[in-house]
């Protein structure tokens, strides 16, 4: 028998992952069938973006999974001119966070998004975004 | 509990390339705070060193600083929290002196941020945030900052001059500290000329002239009991309060976007510690990584009501003649930012100020100075109140 295979899917997520094995790297299932998914607590229901594993409010590790849909709040964004090695054939790119009121998502304002339109406060939608080097992650569009 | 003191202060010049190792950078801060303090290598019962990781090779520096400080064979600890690091490490000696486990501790602060280049940093930076969930989106501190700049101009209607307006003020005092590493002075006609690097665009709203710069430098502080202090030093400056907070590391986590949680909190247990309020303090140092960062800090530190900071800076108050002196050695946007010993500097200039000694940028009989020293972005915070 060989060695069984490490789930190492979550190095797939954005332009450069830190990140290879995580409990919760059926986010990265769900981001190929075009889901973007928090996690929440069985055991005292609260809902967690970015996904988690185990509860701190419960120390509950009992949870289900729910789709980030519908629209949220633009808190604020920020577009870049430099980048962090690693980067630099993505730039420029606005990085951005959205407010759905009960969670909230950090993430990157599509790039067919005209600066001139983003305004803090502004309705946007997630979807998820397959990037030049095949790597997956999720992007804002206007909603 | 008996009062807490510190007794010496040091710190290297900030360059942008210091020519020499780790080790030979720390001993400059080092024996700068010896020298001040008057004392030898055996009255320190400890050492703390502070800094964040991955600039440079040498793992566990503690114990290399150690040896070649003279401090062998007393016992050394390693604090890190980003940016904080010196501050926390003053918090630690203050618990370790406090608990009567020393009577002498030296925290010593460095980093030698020149071994890698600028956009590697911006990397190892941008890994001092949530690694699995931002990073991979191509994160950088500057962008992060960018962002509560952008929530405060939408809230309040802070514009990129009022930030512009805070480097002015740091080149004003910039140019008079030999220790800083960017001595020139700034003009807010070079924000309005598009041609001028300090209006070069990093991460919007942010431009290069609102941001500090790497460099390499160290620090130290010398801290010591209540009866050690009154035997080795004329003036003793006391530790009156301290505050220390954390919060969410990815901003998904966190509900304020125009200030920082961390700052808020560890302010107010300071100066409920301290048993005095913002209109006592005489002047302050504050962790301005960017003027953004400056301008929250007035608002919550309570300098200034949420919103109004911009008003404190366009009237000059937080100048050296102001109500409400900030920064006047000319903040980390002057004097350069090497992590782990940015905390030890800005208590040093505290120091100084308190006993009179601050020559050129000294403030009209100060009674309490105020530290606010941030880690990461408002990840970790730190404020430390001091008086003489």
């Amino acid at each position: 028998m060989g060695k069984k295979d490490t789930d190492v899917r979550f190095s797939k997520f954005g332009t450069v992952s830190f990140t290879a094995t995580t409990k919760v790297n059926d986010f990265i299932g769900s981001l190929e069938q075009g889901k973007v998914m928090g996690t929440r607590c069985k055991g005292c229901g609260m809902v967690f973006f970015p996904p988690r594993a185990d509860c701190y409010k419960c120390l509950s590790s009992d949870m289900e999974w729910f789709e980030v849909s519908g629209k949220g709040k633009l808190v604020s964004y920020s577009k870049l001119e430099y980048a962090p090695v690693g980067f630099d054939k993505d730039l420029p790119y606005s990085i951005a966070l959205l407010d759905y009121g009960t969670y909230k998502v950090f993430g990157r304002i599509a790039s067919d998004v005209p600066e001139a339109e983003i305004k803090v406060g502004m309705e946007m939608k997630t979807v998820v975004n397959t990037l030049s080097n095949n790597q997956l992650n999720y992007v804002f569009q206007k909603a | 509990m008996g009062k807490v003191a510190i007794i010496g202060v040091g710190q290297s010049t900030f360059t942008r390339a210091y020519p020499g190792s780790v080790r030979e950078l720390a001993f400059e801060g080092f024996r700068d705070a010896m020298k001040d303090a008057q004392i030898s290598t055996k009255d320190i019962g400890a050492s703390v060193i502070c800094s964040a990781p991955e600039y440079d090779k040498q793992r566990s520096p503690a114990g290399v600083f150690a040896e070649y400080l003279g401090l062998n064979p007393q016992p050394t600890f390693y604090v890190e929290t980003l940016c904080s690091s010196s501050s926390m490490g003053l918090r630690l000696a203050y618990s370790l002196i406090s608990s009567g486990l020393h009577d002498v501790v030296a925290v010593i602060g460095f980093q030698k941020m020149s071994e890698i280049s600028s956009a590697e940093s911006q990397e190892r930076m941008g890994r001092g945030a949530d690694i699995q969930w931002e990073s991979p989106f191509g994160t950088m501190m500057p962008a992060y900052y960018a962002m509560y700049a952008r929530a405060h101009m939408a809230k309040y209607g802070t514009t990129p001059e009022d930030l512009a307006l805070i480097r002015v003020k740091a080149g004003t005092y910039g140019e008079l500290n030999e220790k800083a590493a960017y001595r020139k002075g700034v003009t807010l006609e070079m924000f309005a000329n598009p041609e001028d690097r300090m209006a070069s665009p990093v991460a919007s709203p942010l431009r290069t002239g609102d941001c500090c710069a790497n460099a390499d430098g160290s620090s130290c502080i010398i801290v010591a009991n209540e009866e050690k202090a009154k035997s080795f030093c004329k003036k003793p400056v006391w530790v009156k309060g301290l505050g220390a907070a954390s919060t969410a590391v990815n901003l998904a986590g966190r509900d304020l976007f125009t200030g920082l949680t961390v700052a808020q909190q560890a302010g107010e247990q300071a100066y409920k510690m301290a048993g005095i309020g913002p209109k006592d303090i005489d002047v302050a140092e504050v962790h301005d990584c960017f003027t953004i960062a400056e301008m929250m800090a007035y608002e919550n530190l309570g300098f200034a009501k949420p919103g109004e900071g911009k008003d404190l800076i366009r009237s000059k108050e937080t100048y050296k003649e102001g109500s409400i002196p900030v920064n006047v050695d000319g903040g980390l946007l002057s004097k350069g930012h090497p992590i782990g010993a940015t905390g030890g500097s800005q208590v040093r200039t505290v120091v100084l100020q308190l006993r009179g000694e601050a020559g050129a940028i000294q403030v009209k009989n100060p009674e309490f100075g105020l530290v606010h020293n941030i880690g990461g972005v408002g990840l970790y915070g730190n404020v430390t109140i001091l008086g003489r």
